[in-house]
């Protein structure tokens, strides 16, 4: 019975201090600002790996999640004889909740993963380590331009999800099934403000870029230095960043749509 | 070498988002550079709203010819007081014209349609229009036919 205390104790301490490990760990990371002659290159990069690489799973992603909508919302919408709302649909939909959602999730897939594997395995073989020897700072060299540039891809890769999106959804409305597309457009013109949907939705993505990539290089750093560990922590970065975003963006979407 | 690459295929990358954005706010949110158009304020007082809302639409003969600025209760008189700002071109309101609450389609949004009247004066910034006619009640008119008045 004590032992079972005792044990729910200690899991409770574990979780406490590792989050108290990430938060001083991202400290660390923030506060060694890599200087700009030397980390601009390896923030090139690493956004060239987690961005451009990512690109196209986001893409191809993006247009079937459009068109999928474009059919589904015809199909609804069709039934009230207001198909020409599909564009306001497809749009709203994509611009608020899916785009950045959805980029997240396939960026903790893609990228997140990766970055952990990777920085794990640097600490596995003990590179972290060597660095540290040799005087040079493995926040500021290897983890520093990694969070960076999750941090700065995130935004992007959902914008273009987003467009690529729309893209889909005018591709199955207005090229296939025939929705006017004057109607698509000016419905969607008039329904979508800049401030509140396209704005929010940015900033949406620009906060689960931020959670995702944080996860990623902490798991990695913090991880069991073992095969099992790397695969552990890989897993668990995936895991955490899904729940994280889906969790973050329902406090999100309270705080920015919430005031009926 | 293959840094250059890098670099050059990173920086289309991010105008690629950049663009995406300008997509989303151009196309996709409407905003026009020249959103900032001149435009003037008139008001109108309502006995009922029903679902008119802010950022909604005035048109004149089914041309939008401004949006709904605010809809604010007057204390006084316990009617709304709907805040209109008209785009500067369309100058020449007649006076006696009326703004009249519409929906668009049966189920669609609603607006206010300005029917024009007849008088040579035209409505200066800050009038209020004398004339107004309140957004028709389904429910109402419903309950009044079947109560038989």
């Amino acid at each position: 019975m004590m032992d079972r205390i005792a044990g729910l104790g200690r899991l409770g301490i574990a979780i406490i201090a590792s989050f108290g490990r990430s938060g001083q760990f991202l400290f660390g990371v923030l506060a060694g600002v890599p200087r700009p002659a030397t980390g601009f290159p390896l923030l090139v990069k690493q956004l060239y790996a987690v961005g451009v690489l990512s690109l196209a799973i986001v893409v191809v992603s993006g247009l079937f999640i459009g068109m999928v909508l474009g059919l589904q919302g015809y199909t609804i919408l069709s039934d009230y004889g207001s198909e020409s709302a599909i564009g306001q649909m497809i749009a709203l939909t994509l611009v608020r909740e899916l785009g950045p959602v959805v980029t997240a999730l396939l960026f903790a897939g893609r990228a997140g993963s990766a970055l952990t594997a990777e920085i794990g395995l640097m600490k596995a073989t003990e590179q972290l380590s060597s660095m540290e020897m040799m005087g040079v700072d493995p926040l500021r060299r290897v983890v520093a331009p990694r969070l960076w540039a999750g941090f700065l891809a995130m935004p992007v890769l959902a914008m273009i999800f987003s467009v690529v999106g729309i893209w889909g959804g005018m591709l199955v409305g207005v090229e296939w099934l025939g929705v006017f597309e004057g109607s698509f457009w000016g419905n969607m013109q008039s329904s979508v403000d800049f401030v509140d949907d396209v704005l929010n939705g940015f900033i949406k993505s620009v906060v689960f870029g931020f959670v995702c990539a944080w996860i990623a290089v902490y798991q990695g750093y913090d991880c069991v230095p073992t095969s099992a560990g790397i695969s552990s922590a890989t897993t668990k970065t995936v895991v955490y960043s899904s729940l994280a975003v889906l969790g973050l963006d329902f406090v999100l979407t309270a705080v920015m749509f919430g005031d009926f | 070498m293959a840094q250059r690459s890098t670099e050059i295929i990173v920086g289309l990358f991010m105008i690629a988002g950049l663009a995406a954005l300008m997509f989303l706010a151009l196309q996709v949110s409407g905003l026009s550079p020249k959103s900032a158009e001149q435009t003037y304020t008139l008001y109108a007082n309502f006995n009922d709203t029903g679902g008119l809302t802010p950022r909604g639409k005035v048109s004149m003969a089914g041309v939008t010819v401004g949006t709904i600025e605010s809809i604010t209760l007057d204390r006084d008189t316990f009617q709304a007081r709907v805040t209109m700002s008209i785009h500067a071109e369309v100058d020449n309101i007649p006076a006696d014209s009326a703004a009249v609450i519409r929906t668009s389609g049966l189920l669609g949004e609603q607006y206010i349609d300005i029917s024009i009247g007849g008088d040579l004066e035209s409505l200066n910034a800050g009038d209020t229009f004398y004339s107004t006619q309140s957004a028709m009640n389904l429910e109402r008119l419903i309950s009044n036919f079947a109560s038989g008045r």
